[in-house]
């Protein structure tokens, strides 16, 4: 009973701390380790976000930041334009039977369009 | 003659000639991190297979930090050290330590005055490989960080054990160790120093923590013991009794490695009466 009152009450013992801590830093680590997964990632989300909206490749950022408890993806992708880009490039599923899916969630876009 | 000599050549280098029916097994005791008990751990694990009745050779791969010998308690033997062998110096018999407890067991010491850099690592996989052919396992002490020194304790090993504490330090480096090993070399792991109060208390992390991240194969678990300091202190490894529950886990975990079906050892919590009254009255968590 004392031991419950404790827990409800005393906040994370250090070895959930440590846990958190470990599960955080391995993210980070493997992340590091990964350029090329990163690359490729970088590559399919631009692809993903150019069939809505024209993109400045080559201004394109991708960071990972540590925050208190969690590890975010922050990407920024600066647009272009809001015209379909032309020539429009060609979903992946379109040739194939019917899509499997139509809408794709963005990700978060810090910087606002430039728009042209 | 000229296919003479070139035989004669091969067989000297004793790699690629005639292999010996059964290769003994060359382990390499690894784990990134610094002073987690990579040392003791190859000590008492030797120690214990060669209590077993297997013939077992040490290699003390952490050229310039010569340690291996003086838990083994066998300083004062060492005439010449593995780069001697590998400089042609000295034959390998020469340079063979034999263990003062166990006949079956010898010691190739690290040389002290020397740097890992100087290790040439063709010749050490070419010495691992001939040291197989003579026993059934050939431990590795490798020496501590990924540099040089750990590329020539792993060449010639085909297995890696991996010695973790339940640190947040010491497990991130064992998942970079593990990462560079990569598949070859079939880690297992060993939680060394747990403590089990702590982990009741949810004061460390426990062995399920630890190998939820690592996910290894666990060959067992050593508790931090003061015995284990006394017998280091003494330079007789734990492992030469046979009674005692930290003794007894070093010979299950060699039991393990040699393919025995025995369970895993794991320290038990055994509640003392203080940890009782600690637990009534409230001990502070932190």
């Amino acid at each position: 009973m004392i031991e419950w009152v404790k827990k409800v009450f005393g906040g994370p013992t250090s070895s959930s701390t440590a846990k958190e801590r470990l599960r955080l830093v391995l993210m980070t680590d493997h992340l590091a380790l990964a350029p090329d997964i990163i690359e490729n990632m970088k590559r399919d989300l631009i692809d993903v976000i150019s069939r809505y909206v024209e993109v400045d490749r080559d201004k394109v950022e991708v960071n990972f930041e540590r925050e208190d408890r969690a590890l975010a993806m922050l990407a920024n992708i600066p647009i272009v334009s809001v015209n379909r880009p032309s020539p429009p490039p060609q979903p992946p599923t379109q040739s194939g039977p019917p899509p499997r899916r139509r809408r794709r969630k963005k990700p978060s876009v810090q910087n606002p369009a430039t728009a042209h | 003659m000229h296919q003479h000599i070139l035989r004669q050549a091969q067989d000297d280098s004793g790699v690629e000639i005639a292999p010996a029916p059964k290769l003994g097994r060359a382990i390499v005791v690894t784990s990134g991190k610094g002073g987690v008990g990579k040392t003791t751990t190859t000590a008492n694990l030797g120690t214990a297979l060669a209590q077993r009745g297997a013939r077992v050779a040490l290699i003390d791969a952490d050229v310039g930090l010569r340690n291996l010998d003086i838990v083994l308690g066998l300083e004062s033997r060492v005439k010449y050290h593995l780069l001697d062998v590998l400089e042609d110096k000295v034959t390998l018999d020469e340079a063979l330590v034999r263990d003062k407890h166990s006949e079956t067991l010898v010691l190739l010491a690290a040389a002290q005055s020397r740097e890992k850099d100087e290790v040439d690592t063709e010749k050490m996989r070419a010495l691992v490989q001939g040291l197989r052919e003579r026993y059934d396992y050939v431990l590795i002490d490798c020496p501590a960080g990924i540099e040089l020194g750990f590329k020539n304790a792993i060449v010639g090993a085909d297995e890696a054990i991996v010695v973790c504490t339940p640190e947040v330090s010491a497990v991130r480096d064992v998942d970079r160790v593990v990462g560079l090993l990569g598949n070859r070399f079939k880690p297992q792991l060993i939680i060394n120093r747990l403590r089990p109060q702590l982990v009741k208390k949810g004061k460390m992390l426990s062995v399920e923590d630890v190998n939820a991240i690592l996910r290894l194969p666990l060959l067992g678990v050593i508790a931090d013991e003061p015995e284990i300091i006394i017998t280091t202190n003494r330079g007789e490894p734990l492992a030469l009794r046979h009674d005692g529950e930290t003794a007894s886990a070093y010979h299950a975990i060699a039991a393990r490695v040699a393919g025995e079906d025995v369970p895993a050892p794991s320290p038990e919590f055994k509640e003392s009466l203080m940890d009782k009254l600690g637990s009534i009255f409230g001990g502070k968590r932190a």
